[in-house]
């Protein structure tokens, strides 16, 4: 249980070093897909009883996050025409390198937290914090704006790591919400790129530089 | 009567939807927006008698600051639906079933907000008011637009998600501590002094980032400008007055814990800075700023700057502050709407093109400058009297320099502000392009301002028992560990 | 004391009997993806046999660092199984830091593949060369960083020991350093053996080639030694995995036996199945997917650190 739990983690830090290194938008929409439905099965394992509720959840969370919003993502890609490079700032070998050396100081910080009793030894803090590094990173360091949601998608995944440290907390409405809004957010981000594609022919952010000081 | 205060803009929305006529749905925006208003007063006087309004077994309840800041974001919504139909009428060209429909959808939210006690469910609805917010912005359909809405939108959601990360910080802290963990506000309070300190840090720290991003606080500050630019006047004044008080008090909500656990100066501190740093960035930028919009929209971050800079000093200015969130939010709803008319009647928001207001739309130039006045804390104006307070708490408190700064950057901004504002009203207007209809004042248009104005001059002047009530409790309830 | 001569001669003779099999199960294994009948199991060694009867035609312009390529290609991998431990605890020759000298004894074959390669003066090879090397020297940290997580996990710096039945017991708490490893060393395994996605045995465009361009001059019984050495180094990254995956011991010798042959011969499957499902990088991916690699070994012991 404890094994399969840390095997989960572990695939889905191998996946953050994917989307940062691969070069194909289809690749990192599939490596989110994918973290989308581990994600899933750690909800399903980290639930101690499963309840109604918690069955919910975990369907809801495997078809929003691994199998609706990536579903729409390539659908607005071919939508708007999009070419399928990644087109980055920072390359991809020096982007992978942040990942890791952030993955490696996310475990470093995450042994100086105070953690309760039962997470002391639980992978999920740092990777937590790693999958919310590599959202940023994906933010920051790409050209595209289907990118740019495919990171703050990352982000989310992150924090929903977190979140699972805390399932008695977080009631059924909130998580729920959470997804929801999750799902509308990108929803209306694939919109606007449909909107950019349309005005500018190309999806680089690089066009929306028009409003500065 | 809880649930009405969600309900009624949210059935409005639904019926703006569902409304058939673009000529005659900006109406209902008057019409829901009085109603709004008249249930909140309802709800506000019950809670005042004594009563508690609470719903969903505790996770939404009225306090006192919930009702200070409900009330004035219901008066708020409410003058502005006065603007809409005259303005959305002299936009006839674009349709507008979305734009109405999403306003009662982001009023329904930031009600929402106001009541929630629970922090996941404030997440939610504050995200919420993000992405119903984010295609109002795209209301004008052009590049520019476009990039302001998707810079709104990224930085926002991201900035809430890191919110969220905080909040989960939080509820660990309570986990840490052997508590049932829970996203609680009145357990959270309750439980503040056994919560894991640096949790509680880690959790104030990404909320306050969270949070202040959405707020607009410098250095998070970066996509307002943009938005703020490219918005409908009216959907700038929702936004500067109303979205970003909703984020305020979910960063006061998250300082009232650090209070009950006795960590306030850590809060205070870092409001301090924030707020001393805003107010810097804002008036930096809005030196020789050539952008009507941009420039209000740097001005709303420096008043974003005051108001927490009110809280981290505390005392005396939390009173400041909380009263400033009210004068400032009157204030810009009269700065953006007539911003809005100069901005239609010169087809221009530049000041190369924007001179001479005062002779082309005479109202709106003056409502303008009076505006211009009343921001930048010249009596007999409210914001003087709100600043004033804030002010005179840090001297006698003896933060001089804090005192200081805060003296010189409203100096600078007075002075980079009417460099701008009085080249735009002054001077001889050019000359209209031959065969475009000019605009000029109107009663749709111009009334409302007047209204805001009035009550700007108004609470300048005297500031009403009740409000004075309502500011003193929502202070006190922020200020004490139970 | 017979038992561990009995040891090292079965060790000995599998080491040298086996490999070429490998290639052959690659072989199969590919040719049944693509719907083809296939060479024979066995063809490889028909092919060695067949090297080793012709003649050979060596360039003018070489000189003794060219004969001594193909020798040291065949020496060193050979040399260096006799550390590694293929069944129990028990490797030929052990003694404490013997995994620094197993790794460069592979160095030091390539470095003498290499320098045969640039012996011969063709700018094709230098080229060849050069890329083998920069490529290695990446991929070395991550073999090191895998043994490493290993001493930490065994405390003890010999091969027979950390790959030995010991490590077995670590399994269930360091289970994510050692699948971390596994998958790291899985890729060295495809790059050092030049397989797709690094490098296409079977090309013939020398533009493309990373390690077949190299030998484009040996033939003959050189070449015959230089294709039995890649296949015992082969053999011996395959026999890392297996005993990093499996180090069992069971008490009997044929099953232990079995195991590791069985395993091996998996490995192989494995990477049939890579090379035929699996496209081939471009050029300057390539330090991407090894760079990975050390990520993942040095992230498996980082988990170990903390």
């Amino acid at each position: 249980m404890h094994a399969l739990l840390d095997a989960l983690v572990i695939a889905i830090l191998a996946l953050n070093l994917y989307a940062l290194g691969v070069s194909r938008i289809r690749a990192v929409i599939n490596a989110v897909a994918l973290q989308g439905v581990l994600l899933g099965g750690l909800l399903f394992l980290v639930h101690a009883t499963l309840d109604v509720r918690g069955a919910l959840l975990v369907i809801a969370t495997l078809v929003i996050k691994g199998v609706v919003i990536p579903a729409f993502l390539v659908h607005a890609m071919r939508e708007a025409e999009i070419q399928h490079e990644v087109t980055p700032f920072v390359s991809f070998m020096s982007s992978m390198l942040l990942g890791a050396v952030g993955t490696g100081l996310a475990v470093g910080f995450a042994h100086t937290l105070p953690l309760a009793e039962p997470h002391t030894n639980a992978l999920l803090v740092p990777a937590s914090f790693a999958t919310v590094w590599t959202g940023f990173l994906l933010l920051i360091t790409r050209k595209k704006a289907i990118m740019q949601v495919l990171g703050y998608l990352l982000l989310e995944n992150g924090i929903f790591l977190f979140g699972l440290l805390l399932l008695e907390a977080m009631p059924f409405m909130v998580e729920i919400g959470v997804l929801l809004d999750l799902f509308t957010g990108v929803f209306v981000m694939g919109i606007i790129i449909h909107h950019i594609s349309r005005e500018f022919s190309s999806i680089s952010t690089e066009n929306l530089a028009e409003l500065k000081e | 009567m809880i649930y009405l205060l969600i309900a009624f803009p949210l059935f409005m929305a639904a019926a703006t939807f569902l409304w058939p006529s673009d000529r005659t749905r900006p109406w209902l925006l008057p019409i829901g927006g009085l109603g709004q208003l008249a249930v909140v007063l309802g709800a506000m006087s019950l809670t005042m008698h004594g009563a508690v309004l609470t719903g969903l077994s505790d996770w939404l309840r009225l306090d006192a600051l919930g009702r200070l800041i409900l009330g004035f974001v219901s008066v708020l919504f409410f003058l502005c639906s006065l603007y809409a139909p005259g303005y959305l009428a002299l936009r006839a060209d674009r349709p507008n079933r979305l734009f109405c429909g999403n306003l009662f959808l982001v009023q329904g939210l930031m009600s929402l907000v106001m009541v929630s006690h629970h922090l996941g469910l404030m997440w939610v609805a504050m995200e919420g008011t993000t992405l119903a917010s984010a295609s109002s912005l795209y209301f004008n359909h052009n590049a520019r637009s476009l990039e302001a809405t998707w810079k709104y939108l990224l930085i926002g959601s991201v900035g809430i998600a890191l919110a969220l990360l905080g909040s989960f910080f939080l509820a660990y802290a309570a986990l840490k501590a052997g508590l049932e963990s829970t996203l609680l506000f009145d357990a959270l309070v309750r439980e503040a002094p056994r919560l894991s300190p640096p949790w509680l840090h880690a959790g104030f720290v990404l909320l306050f980032v969270g949070y202040g991003t959405k707020m607009g606080l410098a250095p998070m500050h970066t996509w307002k400008p943009d938005a703020y630019g490219e918005a409908p006047g009216i959907v700038g004044t929702l936004l500067a007055g109303g979205v970003t008080s909703c984020a305020f008090l979910a960063i006061l909500r998250m300082y009232h814990i650090c209070v009950a656990a006795g960590e306030a100066d850590f809060a205070r501190e870092i409001f301090v800075a924030t707020g001393l740093l805003s107010m810097a960035v804002g008036a930096v930028f809005m030196v020789r700023q050539r952008d009507l919009k941009r420039l209000l929209a740097y001005s709303s971050v420096e008043h974003m700057g005051i108001l927490v800079l009110g809280i981290g000093l505390g005392g005396a200015a939390t009173y400041g502050a909380l009263l400033h969130l009210i004068n400032n939010g009157l204030t810009k709803a009269v700065l953006f709407l007539s911003a809005g008319n100069i901005h239609r009647a010169y087809g221009s928001k530049m000041t190369s093109d924007v001179r001479g207001a005062l002779k082309r739309v005479p109202l709106s130039g003056a409502l303008f400058l009076a505006g211009f006045l009343a921001i930048t804390g010249s009596p007999p104006f409210a914001p003087f009297v709100s600043e004033f307070t804030i002010l005179s708490a840090a001297i006698r408190d003896g933060h001089f320099v804090v005192g200081g700064l805060f003296l010189l950057l409203l100096g600078v901004v007075f002075v980079g502000m009417g460099a701008t504002v009085l080249g735009v009203v002054q001077g001889e207007p050019p000359d209209p392009p031959p065969g475009a209809p000019v605009l000029r004042d109107s009663v749709a248009t111009g009334a409302p301002i007047v209204l805001c104005l009035a009550l700007v001059l108004l609470l300048g002047l005297y500031v009403p028992r009740p409000l004075v009530t309502l500011v003193r409790e929502a202070a006190a309830f922020l200020e004490t560990a139970p | 004391m017979l038992l561990n001569i009995l040891h090292t001669v079965l060790h000995v003779t599998v080491a040298l009997t086996l490999p070429p099999l490998l290639l052959g199960v690659i072989g199969k294994v590919k040719a049944l993806f693509a719907g083809r009948v296939g060479p024979r199991l066995l063809q490889p060694y028909y092919d060695l046999f067949k090297l080793a009867r012709k003649g050979s035609v060596i360039s003018q312009t070489t000189t003794w660092v060219f004969h001594l390529g193909p020798v040291m290609g065949l020496v060193t991998p050979l040399l260096a199984l006799l550390f590694v431990p293929l069944v129990d605890s028990h490797a030929p020759v052990s003694f404490n830091g013997d995994l620094i000298l197993m790794v460069y004894l592979l160095g030091l074959g390539r470095f003498c593949t290499a320098s045969a390669a640039l012996d011969t003066g063709s700018s094709f090879e230098g080229m060849g060369a050069a890329r083998e090397l920069t490529f290695a020297c990446l991929a070395e940290p991550a073999l090191f960083l895998g043994l490493l997580v290993l001493v930490k996990l065994t405390g003890s710096m010999e091969l027979a020991t950390m790959l030995g039945s010991s490590l077995a017991g670590h399994w269930p708490t360091a289970g994510a350093s050692l699948v971390l490893v596994l998958l790291s060393w899985f890729i060295v395994l495809l790059l050092e053996n030049s397989r797709i996605p690094f490098d296409d045995p079977n090309t013939h465009l020398e533009l493309t080639m990373i390690h077949e361009v190299m030998v484009l001059d040996h033939s003959g019984p050189a070449f015959g030694m230089i294709l039995y050495g890649a296949s015992i180094k082969l053999f011996l990254f395959a026999a890392l995995l297996v005993r990093l995956v499996m180090p069992v011991s069971t008490g009997s010798l044929a099953l232990d036996w079995a195991v590791l042959v069985g395993g091996v011969l998996i490995v192989a499957v494995a990477i049939g199945v890579v090379e035929s499902t699996v496209a081939r990088l471009r050029m300057t991916h390539v330090p991407l997917l090894i760079v990975a690699a050390c990520l993942l070994s040095g992230f498996g012991l980082v988990l170990l650190l903390r």
